[in-house]
């Protein structure tokens, strides 16, 4: 693969003026783009995450890049500025929002803790997406700048491809404009599904792309979907003071470890969110009171019920942004089940000069760091002289939830399907984290599992964390997995007393062995 | 003696194996060369690690089926004499001469891995080891030896064990599980504000313990602050009440206390609430509060004390200033304190008083957090003191005056400049010691056995197998000289000793690279070498230190400042960039901390760093993106956002 790589980056590097030359002749004719007369050495579609990585990468290695981004509004009429999906309506506000829910529950703990604060505390939604949307803000603001400063030429503009090499793109007013680039990277992400086929969901619903821009309060909330992205805006909606309810189809968070999956909805549903499982909305009517009427089948009795609500959120999946790409135009391949563009392990598609990073590309995680860091080894193996690959095995990741999960590697499912139920060993915890003694917190979902292999030395296949600060907690560990971590050398590392973490590193008892998990003193 | 952060050896040679600080564990594996995704090769027991487990047994049996063992060699004039010893005293030897039999290296080095000695003649009696020519003298000489002889588990307990904190504690319940008959004394010597308290030494009572849970209660004053940027609408005013807090705090601990005795009871551990003090070889005497007198003998002993705060020796000190084995528990608000010291107890303590909202003064004699990275250690001294805590440079109190009595009272504290003449004076109302602290071995009879103690630290001296001077006494915790004093080591250190000890274990307690987290406002956490430190061992020109400055997500919209929170890695050149230093200053450093911890565990090098996907937004992120080294000279601000 390495080999493959440095010779495809011989072609694009070294003898970039012929080969283009060659091409240009071919095929770049029509509109004039031909070799040494594209506009740009790198085209990047799409403002979010992975593309600007890959813009400012690619400027600082010197060459001529412009990035083009244009954010179609929501259904609702949401719309925002540069940065993508992270920034915007995902990663940032998500975690902002997460903490002020956090911040209730802290305001709850701090009576324990000698402050005498009069309960019960009301929450200002309208305060907090304020904060929230400027920070927001100061953010696309800061994108622009990092371009300007880097001497990326950024329009926002809707691109489309006109050929191969060419992009047209149409601007607010209407105005198109034509780039040439010898290089295009696509990165235009994916924004929420709606399920059209319900009657009222498109008038009536919103989605992630909305709620962090809502000027008022959601209300009432029925939140449809089990998701990562519907599980943690139920939760903050809970922790901010909202009722709230989640309707689950199946099961939850698909593709994470089960037994922490369950334990996440365990957790919420102990600490006030609602949740009405095996069930399917059929329709959404709103009412003369502007409230909305939320119609739904229970799957297995096939019995219909209704609720009432004043926010209805669909979280039940994204969809790619490609359609409005024309990518048959440069005959970029999609995969016809998701519409996701297919890419080998260069993130090259099936035109040599165009490639796709991120949330667009079938069968990547659809994670902002994952996205950042496949641009830009991307952009140094096309302009550095890199052959370095993106490993995408053992990437980290944690859900905000209100109890947090963080986890890296393989799930206990995973694990036993790949390796065996006999060759795997799982060593677990239920653990206190020391905060919540004073606070009289519940614990019982506050929870650490190590899956290993069986035969010594025990390598460590994942790590699932639930409990406070999961992320940081994760953080650390990934790293210890992707030096081929022993389930030994973890047990050699001195714990940091008292924190959480420290759990990880004192897992004694097996799955196995039948023990009681649960961990006393100190 | 002021708590100093672990440190690692001496330089490792350039292509060392990645985990050779690991060699010593049985089945430790060897990672692939270091670099991107290392994997290590194939496990598997070979052939050689299976005979030289099978040798390991062999020696194990000898030891523990003779009532004298010698490993000798027929030339050795040393073993002769010893050999001549016991032929003397009528004693009959099991010897075996390792120059005539065909394994006789291997045996050696086996041997060297059980006892720490490389020598012959080595000598075990009634399954002690008691050492080579000289030991073996020297327990003659000062009866030991006949002692060793008589025993024939004549003993009331396999193991006593004084001391019961977290060291003493573990070490006990793993002795009793593998079968052991042990003892536990421990008795807590009021402190001279009559201060108290139960089972579980300094972490759980005087400790980590409440300090954590005071320290988080000091981030609850902050979050209720930043609660209002983020949308919860309350009165202004938040007022803090110290008796609530102490009390809920108190009744924590008391819950701790119980659950000790009852894990100890369950277990069947003999648990004696006395100050236990040795009389001869293999007895010790222990006083209860009433001033009961009992004695007990062992086969084998740990000491397990611990440290206490050490007072200033000034006028007024012990009449009139606390201690952290006093604030804890203090039923008053301490009012107006001025902390004295600048260890992390002291930082620590003046932290979270601050963040309760008290006017609060430190009074540093030199530098603050001694031992630890001075950058990182300023760092948490200025976030200090932008967040109200005063401090005082440079000045040592001399005279302490009680003004008023009360709770609290008032004091005035003279105090004068390490450099010039010049005195100051101050009122406050509470005065809090907290200037290092003092090893429990002076007043025990360790005299009495011939335990040799640091006669200036009163620091025990151990071995890396954890035994003193006396073969059959061992020590864990805060009292070993040049251990780390840290609640999870002294843990470690206690269950592996026990293993040894009964369980045929070889597993030594690695105390490279511990990591360890300061709970000062702004929390710092770390693991490895101080960048000082690291100079010292590596050279300056080896080294590259990559470094940034970072704004936690949960500040931005609290609107708290931005350029404050740093992390550092310092990487070892000769050695494919690997991490030998790890620094944080942030907030939840101690849940960041450990992983990179288990990380370093495993050999992490830049690379790898740069390898890994950051979770997103975290804080713990900031170390997969460090780009900017120390030597670019380059700024690392972060300017506005993103």
């Amino acid at each position: 693969m390495a080999a493959m790589a440095v010779a495809l980056r011989g072609l694009g590097g070294r003898f970039r003026w012929r080969t283009q030359a060659v091409a240009g002749g071919g095929r770049g004719a029509a509109r004039g783009a031909a070799a040494g007369q594209r506009d740009y050495d790198l085209l990047v579609i799409g403002g979010g995450s992975g593309g600007l990585a890959c813009a400012k990468e690619a400027a600082q290695l010197g060459r001529k890049v412009a990035v083009v981004d244009y954010v179609e509004p929501s259904p609702q009429g949401t719309r925002w500025g540069l940065g993508g999906t992270c920034v915007n309506v995902g990663c940032i506000p998500k975690k902002l929002m997460h903490q002020a829910a956090l911040l209730g529950g802290l305001i709850q703990d701090a009576p324990h803790y000698g402050w005498e604060v009069a309960q019960p505390v009301p929450h200002d939604w309208r305060k907090m997406a304020e904060a929230v949307q400027n920070h927001v803000k100061s953010l696309n603001w800061g994108h622009r700048v990092q371009l300007q400063d880097r001497k990326v030429k950024y329009f926002n503009i809707k691109a489309s491809f006109v050929d191969e090499h060419t992009v047209c793109g149409v601007a607010k007013g209407g105005k198109e404009i034509l780039l040439s680039a010898d290089h295009i990277i696509i990165a235009t992400g994916g924004r929420p599904r709606y399920p059209t086929h319900i009657e009222g969901a498109l008038e009536y619903g919103i989605t992630s792309d909305d709620i962090f821009w809502l000027k008022e309060s959601p209300g009432k909330t029925l939140v449809v979907g089990a998701s990562y992205v519907a599980l943690e805006c139920a939760g903050f909606l809970t922790g901010i003071g909202l009722d709230t309810t989640v309707m689950i189809r199946s099961i939850p968070l698909r593709g994470f470890d089960q037994q922490m999956s369950s334990m996440v909805i365990e957790h919420m549903a102990s600490h006030g969110t609602q949740f009405l499982r095996g069930c399917a909305p059929s329709r959404v009517r709103k009412l003369p009171d502007g409230h909305l009427q939320v119609t739904w089948e229970d799957c297995t009795t096939g019995k219909e019920d209704t609720g009432t609500f004043d926010t209805v959120l669909w979280a039940i999946g994204r969809v790619p942004d490609t359609r409005s790409l024309n990518l048959e135009k440069a005959g970029v391949d999609t995969s016809p089940d998701t519409q996701k563009i297919l890419v080998d392990s260069r993130e090259g598609t099936s035109v040599p000069h165009i490639y796709a990073i991120g949330d667009v590309v079938e069968g990547r995680p659809e994670l902002t760091p994952t996205a950042i860091m496949a641009g830009r080894l991307l952009v140094q193996r096309l302009f550095g002289g890199s052959s370095d690959l993106m490993d995408y095995d053992n990437v980290p990741t944690t859900v905000f939830t209100p109890l947090e999960y963080g986890c890296v590697g393989l799930s206990e499912e995973e694990a036993v399907a790949r390796h065996g139920q006999e060759h795997v060993e799982v060593y677990h915890a239920h653990y206190k984290p020391l905060e919540f003694t004073v606070a009289g917190r519940d614990a019982s979902q506050c929870y650490v599992k190590m899956v290993c292999l069986r035969e010594p030395p025990q390598l460590v296949l994942g790590l699932h964390f639930l409990g406070p600060n999961a992320g940081e907690v994760t953080q650390g560990f990934a790293l210890g997995i992707k030096c081929g971590a022993s389930y030994a050398q973890v047990m050699r590392t001195v714990g940091i007393h008292p924190t959480c973490s420290e759990e990880v590193v004192k897992l004694r008892i097996s799955k196995r062995s039948g023990l009681d998990p649960t961990v006393t003193g100190c | 003696v002021e708590q100093s952060p672990p440190q690692s050896p001496g330089p490792g040679k350039a292509g060392d194996a990645p985990n050779r600080r690991s060699g010593h564990v049985r089945g430790a594996r060897v990672l692939s060369p270091p670099g991107r995704r290392a994997r290590l090769s194939s496990p598997g027991p070979s052939s050689s690690s299976e005979a030289r487990e099978e040798l390991r047994r062999r020696l194990r049996g000898l030891i523990e089926r003779s009532r004298v063992m010698i490993f000798s060699k027929s030339y050795c004039p040393h073993s002769t004499r010893v050999k001549e010893l016991f032929s003397s005293l009528g004693v009959e030897c099991n010897v075996l001469e390792l120059d005539q039999v065909d394994d006789g290296a291997k045996v050696q080095e086996v041997l060297s891995e059980i006892t720490n000695q490389k020598t012959v003649p080595n000598v075990f009696v009634n399954k002690v080891h008691v050492g080579g020519c000289d030991q073996t003298f020297q327990a003659y000489q000062s009866g030991l030896l006949q002692k060793l002889l008589q025993e024939d588990s004549a003993y009331d307990y396999d193991l006593i064990i004084v001391g019961g904190g977290s060291g003493g504690l573990s070490c006990a319940k793993e002795a009793a599980i593998l079968g052991k008959k042990v003892m536990v004394l421990d008795f807590v010597v009021p402190s001279p504000q009559g201060t108290s308290w139960g089972l579980g030494g300094t972490c759980v009572n005087v400790g980590c313990i409440p300090k954590k849970l005071m320290h988080q209660a000091a981030l609850l004053g902050q979050a209720l602050c930043d609660s209002r940027k983020f949308g919860w609408e309350y009165n202004q005013q938040v007022k803090h009440n110290w008796e609530t807090m102490t009390k809920a705090i108190q009744n924590h601990i008391s819950s701790l206390n119980w659950g000790y005795r009852l894990s100890l009871r369950e277990k069947a551990v003999a648990y004696v609430n006395s100050y236990g003090e040795f009389v001869e070889h293999h007895k010790i005497k222990a006083t209860n509060k009433k001033g009961q007198e009992t004695y007990y003998t062992a086969a084998q002993f740990v000491i397990a004390t611990g440290e206490r705060p050490r007072y200033l020796g000034i006028q007024g000190d012990k009449e009139y200033c606390i201690t952290s084995d006093d604030l804890f528990s203090l039923p008053y608000c301490p009012g107006k304190t001025l902390v004295v010291g600048a260890s992390y107890v002291a930082l620590e303590c003046a932290g979270f008083l601050a963040g309760f909202g008290l006017d609060v003064t430190v009074m540093v004699r030199s530098i603050l957090l001694r031992g630890f990275d001075q950058e990182m250690a300023e760092k948490v001294g200025s976030y200090m003191e932008q967040h109200g805590v005063k401090f005082l440079r440079k000045f040592i109190p001399v005279m302490i005056q009680q003004l008023e009595k009360g709770s609290p009272g008032k004091l005035k504290v003279l105090a004068k400049s390490t450099e010039g003449t010049e005195t100051i004076e101050g009122v406050y109302n509470t005065v809090l010691l907290a200037i290092g602290r003092d090893s429990c071995t002076r007043k025990m009879g360790l005299e009495k056995i011939g335990v040799k103690i640091n006669e200036k630290s009163g620091k025990i001296p151990v071995n890396d197998v954890e035994q003193t001077s006396v073969p059959y006494v061992y020590a864990v915790g805060d009292v070993s000289e040049g251990k780390p004093e840290l609640t999870p080591v002294a843990i470690q250190s206690g269950k592996l000793l026990a293993r040894r000890l009964f369980g045929a274990s070889l597993e030594k307690c690695d105390y490279i690279n511990v990591p360890t987290t300061v709970f000062t406002p702004l929390e710092y956490g770390c693991c490895g070498l101080a960048e000082e430190k690291a100079i010292e061992v590596y050279k300056k020109e080896n080294l590259e230190i990559y470094h940034t400055l970072f704004w936690p997500l949960e500040w931005t919209v609290a609107g708290r400042e931005n350029n404050t929170c740093y992390a550092k890695i310092i990487c070892n050149k000769l050695d494919h960039d690997r991490v030998i230093g790890f620094h944080i200053l942030g907030p939840n450093a101690g849940e960041v901390t450990q992983g990179f911890a288990a990380a370093m565990k495993c050999g992490l090098t830049k690379q790898l760093l740069d390898d890994t996907i950051g979770i997103h937004p975290t804080c713990g992120e900031v170390f997969t993106t460090l780009e900017i080294t120390k030597s670019s000279g380059l700024d690392i601000t972060q300017k506005g956002c993103g």
